[in-house]
Parts: structure tokens; sequence; C-alpha cells
């Protein structure tokens, strides 16, 4: 309820969008390193993937710490069904999160059991990864609500559908990881890494196609609007297809930078087509970002505060990565 | 059996939030002794404070990872277990939360990927920022949390309209009535924490004659730093108390274990409070001692649990025994900080085998007080979760099964297990190592240069050393 004559919904619908695609963007290369792990060539490229990461992806999670506790301030009704409808799901989250971070910390101190924290920063950051893409696919197939409560069972997000977009965001990743190593490796490593890039870009596109076809099937107010609605929500995923294209024509031309930039654009156009495509439900099919805003002075209270420390933490982790730019050389951390 | 979902939520509750709490009521203490370090370090161009510092940031590193993959879980807990609760308090814990990660998280996680990694990269006035930005950001992110708690203790600057909080005034709310005794009273307790692990270390190292120069400094400086805090913490939990006295009287009562409301109340030193009969057995007391440390009055009144019917009276025994244990560490800790003063006398502190051997096991006294202070002011809430207004079975998640919660629950404490029996052994071994290259490295010196982790920079460090 406002009446304070303009609207903030807008605004925090806008800031959860960015502090969401933020997380997705950043902790995506990161787990997409995780991802690819078991496939590196040697413990030595294992080693450059690592450092690659290990002094900024803490910063990197933060995000999505940010992602849950903004979306309890501004829409405490996504919190408050999101989480006990995906309640299992979170956890899976949560534990994968769990080893592939303290792998970090562990890894470079085991002798004997270095495999062990190779697997548990492989498959935590796998796990991870695909109970997200789940998150997005249960954000799409709508929850069972009633009365501002979820009303469903403890696996009413885990269908084929949901699996296909866990799947899909781990596929994602990868291409976020292998593209990153791109820029941050050399030699054999960056060579692996260029090689295994157009795989990962063809399992993604396949991805892409299927839910794109499937997604109207299971949401006839997703199909209402792209047949018949807003035609210009069709130019999202064609420049997603150019992003895609880019990608694996700089990839041909053995660009260092442009390919992890090209899947950042094909990551931005695709989840903004998700976005234009719920709008405004939050907690589909029944609650919009309106139903599920707090209070008014809350809002608000919180967004001031953002508007000054929001642009000093983004001035000093851009810092920290100018900081730590460059190659990482195998055979040398950071010292 | 039916599984109770309200009952296995809130020992979930209890288990995630411990299991956190231990890493970052030590990393609290430990990131302003490093900022102190680097600061020493950056003044005196004294080799001695950047071993010290380069020693003890390897410990801060597998601590601080086991707090942030901990602390990840407890940011999606209100959600998931306790979905209502989350809901309707939204209005004010959500910017509270949020402000803690725009204020806090995100300072401390990008500063110590600098901290860690960048010694070599960055000036060395940025880098002794950095560890400064640090110790910052940690209490930025307990004055934030523990606002949120004191308010579900004490809330204030709300009004309830349908059944959901509104903020009528965010000051109020923020800095609520048992804030300020909280937050200098857990101030207090991370110094404390980390005083005690540096202490004890140290005074083991010194007891092997390991680098002795380095770890006397440091125990030197510490005995000090306690000196000052053992007494001072004596004191805020004293005031705390009679905050608790005057806004949670039932809580004061349960950790007196006593019952009824009475004038002169005995101090109790031993008994077994029963629920069921509302009595104690087997108690053992100093008469009156109790009504003159709450009311400064031998015969002051003190109120007792039967002014609320019983299922509003929290768990006594849990109360009580914890409540105990907290001030009996509490009281050994005066005593070895105390001690410290005197032997100082001859340089005996650093030593003497009986004091050293002593500093050596009270390095884990100091988590368990903390677990137990956690536990009296959690457990003594109950069955509130905010005081008065709304209880934990109002506030549980309604589409929450027994079997769900018994299923996370299991699985949390596996994983923990791991982590933490993991994070126990790589410290020991970066205990082992030390600040110094041991002797026999040779496994390590057949291997190329590896990247920089805790364990392996005093590795470098003293094969750089030993070339």
């Amino acid at each position: 309820m406002n009446e304070a004559g303009f609207d903030l919904v807008y605004i925090w619908a806008g800031i959860i969008a960015f502090g969401i695609m933020m997380y997705v963007l950043m902790d995506g290369f990161d787990l997409g390193l995780g991802i690819l792990f078991p496939f590196a060539p040697g413990d030595e490229a294992r080693d450059v993937m690592m450092n690659s990461v290990a002094p900024v992806w803490d910063g990197n999670e933060t995000w999505l710490v940010l992602g849950g506790a903004g979306l309890l301030a501004a829409f405490p009704l996504v919190y408050s069904v999101f989480l006990p409808a995906l309640y299992i799901g979170v956890f899976l989250m949560l534990a994968g999160l769990i080893f592939r971070g303290i792998a970090f910390e562990f890894r470079f101190k085991a002798k004997t059991s270095r495999y062990l924290w190779n697997w548990a920063f492989a498959i935590g950051s796998t796990v991870a990864a695909f109970a997200q893409g789940a998150v997005v696919g249960t954000y799409i197939q709508g929850f069972a609500t009633e009365n501002m409560i979820y009303s469903g069972g403890a696996f009413d997000w885990l269908t084929p559908f949901t699996v296909l977009t866990g799947l899909g965001l781990v596929a994602g990743y990868a291409l976020l990881g292998a593209t990153w190593l791109i820029m941050k490796s050399e030699g054999y490593i960056q060579d692996w890494a260029y090689k295994i890039t157009p795989w990962l870009l063809l399992a993604v596109l396949v991805v892409f196609a299927l839910i794109s076809v499937w997604t109207p099937f299971i949401d006839p107010f997703v199909a209402e609007r792209w047949f018949s609605q807003v035609s210009v929500i069709w130019l999202l995923p064609v420049l997603a297809l150019v992003c895609i294209w880019r990608i694996w024509s700089s990839v041909r031309q053995r660009r260092n930078g442009t390919p992890f930039v090209a899947t950042m654009g094909m990551f931005l156009f695709t989840y903004l087509g998700l976005l234009a495509s719920k709008f405004p439900y939050v907690v589909p099919p029944t609650y919009t970002l309106w139903d599920a805003s707090s209070a008014h002075e809350s809002q608000l209270f919180l967004l001031i505060g953002l508007i000054f420390v929001i642009p000093f933490v983004l001035a000093y982790t851009a810092w920290t990565y100018w900081v730590f730019r460059g190659k990482v050389k195998a055979g040398e951390g950071y010292h | 059996m039916e599984l109770d979902p309200i009952l296995l939520s809130r020992i979930q509750f209890a288990f995630v939030v411990s299991f956190h709490a231990i890493f970052p009521v030590f990393t609290i203490g430990l990131a302003s002794y490093i900022a102190v370090l680097e600061g020493l370090f950056y003044k005196t161009g004294n080799k001695d404070w950047e071993r010290l510092s380069k020693f003890w940031l390897q410990v801060f590193a597998v601590v601080f990872g086991m707090g942030v993959v901990s602390g990840i879980v407890m940011s999606f807990q209100f959600g998931t277990n306790w979905s209502n609760f989350s809901y309707a308090t939204a209005n004010f814990l959500g910017p509270v939360l949020s402000y803690e990660v725009l204020t806090a998280f995100f300072l401390e996680a990008a500063f110590l990927g600098v901290l860690l990694f960048g010694r070599d990269k960055v000036p060395q006035g940025v880098h002794f920022f950095s560890a400064m930005m640090v110790a910052i950001g940690t209490f930025i992110s307990s004055f934030w949390i523990l606002s949120a708690n004191s308010w579900m203790h004490t809330p204030a600057g709300v009004e309830i309209r349908e059944g959901l909080f509104y903020v009528t005034s965010w000051s109020e709310a923020i800095f609520n009535p048992s804030f300020w005794v909280r937050f200098f009273h857990m101030g207090l307790a991370s110094f404390l924490t980390g005083g005690f692990v540096v202490a004890g270390v140290s005074a083991w190292y010194l007891l092997c004659k390991r680098d002795v120069e380095i770890h006397k400094k440091a125990l030197s400086m510490t005995l000090w730093l306690l000196l000052f805090i053992a007494p001072a913490q004596v004191v805020m939990g004293d005031i705390h108390g009679l905050n608790t006295l005057e806004h949670q009287p039932m809580k004061v009562a349960a950790m007196e274990g006593n019952w009824e409301t009475s004038r002169g109340v005995p101090l109790l030193l031993f008994a077994i409070p029963d629920k069921e009969n509302q009595t104690n057995h087997f108690e053992v007391g100093i008469p009156k001692l109790a009504s003159l440390i709450l009311k400064h009055d031998w015969d002051g009144e003190v109120p007792g649990l039967n002014e609320v019917p019983v299922e509003e009276q929290p768990v006594v025994g849990i109360v009580f025994w914890a409540f105990r244990i907290m001030v009996a560490v509490g009281m050994l800790m005066v005593v070895f900080a105390v001690a410290g003063l005197f032997m100082r006398k001859g340089g005996r502190y650093a030593t003497s085998p009986w004091f050293l051997n002593g500093l050596r096991l009270m390095a884990v006294t100091p988590f368990i007080a903390v677990l137990a202070g956690w536990l009296v002011t959690e457990t003594g809430r109950a069955p509130w979760l905010v005081y008065e207004v709304m209880t934990h079975a109002e506030g549980v998640t309604p589409s929450l099964t027994g079997g769900m919660a018994l299923f996370t629950l299991i699985g949390y404490i596996l994983v923990y297990s791991l982590v933490f029996a993991a994070g126990i052994y790589y410290l020991m071994r970066v205990l082992r190592v030390g600040a110094e290259p041991e002797a026999d490295k040779k496994d390590h010196l057949q291997r190329p240069k590896r990247p920089l982790s805790g364990a392996d920079a005093a590795w470098e460090e003293g094969v750089e050393n030993h070339e």
C-alpha cells in the first residue's frame, strides 16, 4: 500500500533483478570452473583454474546473500513462498556451495587427499548450479499457494521441465567458466578452454531451444505474451542468438576476452527475456510484484542506504578484479 | 512417533546457528589482531610482526572460510523453516539483514581477497588498509545481526497490523532496549575468544620452544588485552543480566532456577530443575545472593517462573545449566588474565610450564562460553520467537513436514561434521608447520612451487628462507 505518490516497486524490481544478474554472471564462472574441473587437463590446470578465482569467489557469492536478504526486504512474499516450496532444492544448493567453498581453502593444504577436494569442488559446484537452474524452472512453472502461503508438496519443484532448466544452467555456467579461463590462462590450458567452448556452446544452444519450445506449453500466460501481445519481446532471444554467434566466431579467431564478454551478453539477454515473459508476476501464477511488496517505508529505508553504499561496493569490487588482473601462470599463484 | 516440524526446526536452527557462531566470534577478534600486527609492521618495518601476521592470516583464512559457508546457510534458514516469521517480520528484518550484506559482507569478502593474495600486488599501505577494512567489516556485521537478534528479544519501534509488523521508528527498532548490552557483551566475547586462542597457541609454541621470540611477543600483547577485557566482560555480563531482568524476567527466573517470586533469593550453585513439579531437587546455594546481585539489596524481590503458565516457561534445565557453565568459564578467564599480570615478574609468563599448559587448555573455553551464552538467551526466549508477540508455532513454515525437517537436519549434521573434521585437521597442520620452516621439507621441495593457500604460505616462506 503506497500513499507516497511515487512507486518504489519498479525501482526495487530493478535492483533485485540487477543483484541476481550480478550473482549469475560472477559466481557463474566460479561454479563453471568447478563443473569443468573433472575434465581439466591435469592438476596443474586445476591449480590455475582455482587460482584465477580464489581472491574473488567469496565476493561473487555474496551477491546471492544480497539477493536473499533483498527479497526479504523488498518482496518478502517471494522469499517466504520460494524457500518453503524449494525446501529440498535449496538444501542441495547450500550443501553444494559449502563443499565448493571449503574446497578453495583445503585443496591446497591437502597432500594425499587432494583428489577428494577436487571432487568436493566439482560435485559441489555442479549440484549448486543444477539446483539454481531448477529454481528458474520452478519460477516458470509457478507455485501452488493459498492465502499468501505455499501449499504444495516437498517435490512439486522437481519435474522433467525443471530438470532440463537445471541441466541448462549447468551447461551455461560451464560455458561462462570456459570463456573466463580463456581470458585468464595461457598455453595448453588456454588451448583446452578454446577446444571445449564450442561443444559447451552447442549444449547450451540445444537446451535453449528445448526450453523455448517447451515453455509456452508449460505456461499459457507466457504463450499469450509471446504470440499475441508484445512482438518486441522477440528482440531479446534474437540478441541472445547474436551473442551466441559471437562466442563461436571469437573462439575461431582465438580472441582473448571477447568470448567471455559475449557469453555474459548471452546470459543477460536470456535473463531479460525470462523477466519480460513473466512480468509482473513474481510468484506465478497468482501474485504480482505489488502483491509481494513489503511496506513502502521499509523499501524506502533500505533504498536510501543502498544508493549510497552500492557505488562503493561496485568500486572496490572492480578494484579487486583490477589488482588480480592478467593471466594466471602455471606453477605460480598469488604471492 | 509423530515427527514434530517445530521441534525439529528449532533443533536445526540451534545446530546451524551454533556451528556458524563459533567462527565469526573468533574471526572478529582475530581480524582486529591481524590489523594491529599489519599496522605495527607498516610503522616499524620489523619483520617479526609480518611473520606473526602471515601465520595468523593462515589460521584466519581457514576459520573465515568455514564462517562464510555456514553463514550462507543462515541467510536462507529463516525462509525455509520459518517462513511465516519471515513474512511477518520482513518489514524490519529484511532491511536490517540487507544492510548487513551491503555494509559488511561485501567489504569483508573483497578486502580479504587482497589481504590473503595481494601482499606483493599492492603497496604495503594498501595491504594494511585491507586488513583494517576486514576488521571493520566484521564489526559492522555483528552490529546488524545483533540488532536483528536483540529486536526478537526486545521488540520495539514497530506496530502490528493484520498480523504483520510495520516499522514506526527505525532508530527505536534498530537500537532496541537490549541492543547495546548485547553488542558490547558479544564484542568483548569476540576479543576474549581471539585473545585466548592466540594466547593458547603462543603458549604451545613456547612450550615446544619454537620461534620463541615472536610468540613471546604475541603472548605478552594478548595477556595485556585479556587483563582488561576479562574483568570488563564480568561487568558487562552483569549489566546484560539486569537488562534481561527488566525486559525478560522469565528468562532470569530460569537462569536463577527461581520458581516462585520471593524476597532474599539464594544464588544456586547446583540444582536439578524439575519443570513438571515446578521445583528444584538437590539445591545448593548461597543465601540471599541472587537478590543482592539482581536488586542490589539482600531482600530484593526476584521474579519467579510461576508468574506465567507452564506452557510459557522456557526449558528451565537448559537455561539454568548453560548459564552456570558460561559464568564458570568467565571466572576462569579472569583468573588466568590476572595470573598473567603476576607472572610478568621475571618473565615467567613465557617460561612457566603450568601457566603455559593452562593457557593451552584455555584456548577452547571461549567457544564453550559463547555457545552456552547463546543457549541461555535463545532457549530463554522460548516459547517466543518475537518476545511475547509471536511463538515458534506461529512462525514455522506451514508446508513443512516432520520428514522434510528431519531430512535436512540429518543432512546438515553430516555436511557440517565433514567440514568441521577437515577444518580442524588442516588447522592442526597449519599449527604444526608454524611460522618457521620445518627442518624436513623433502616431499615439498621436490614439487614445483604451488600457489598460495594458507598452509602453503608458511612452507613457501620456509623454503625460500632455506634456499
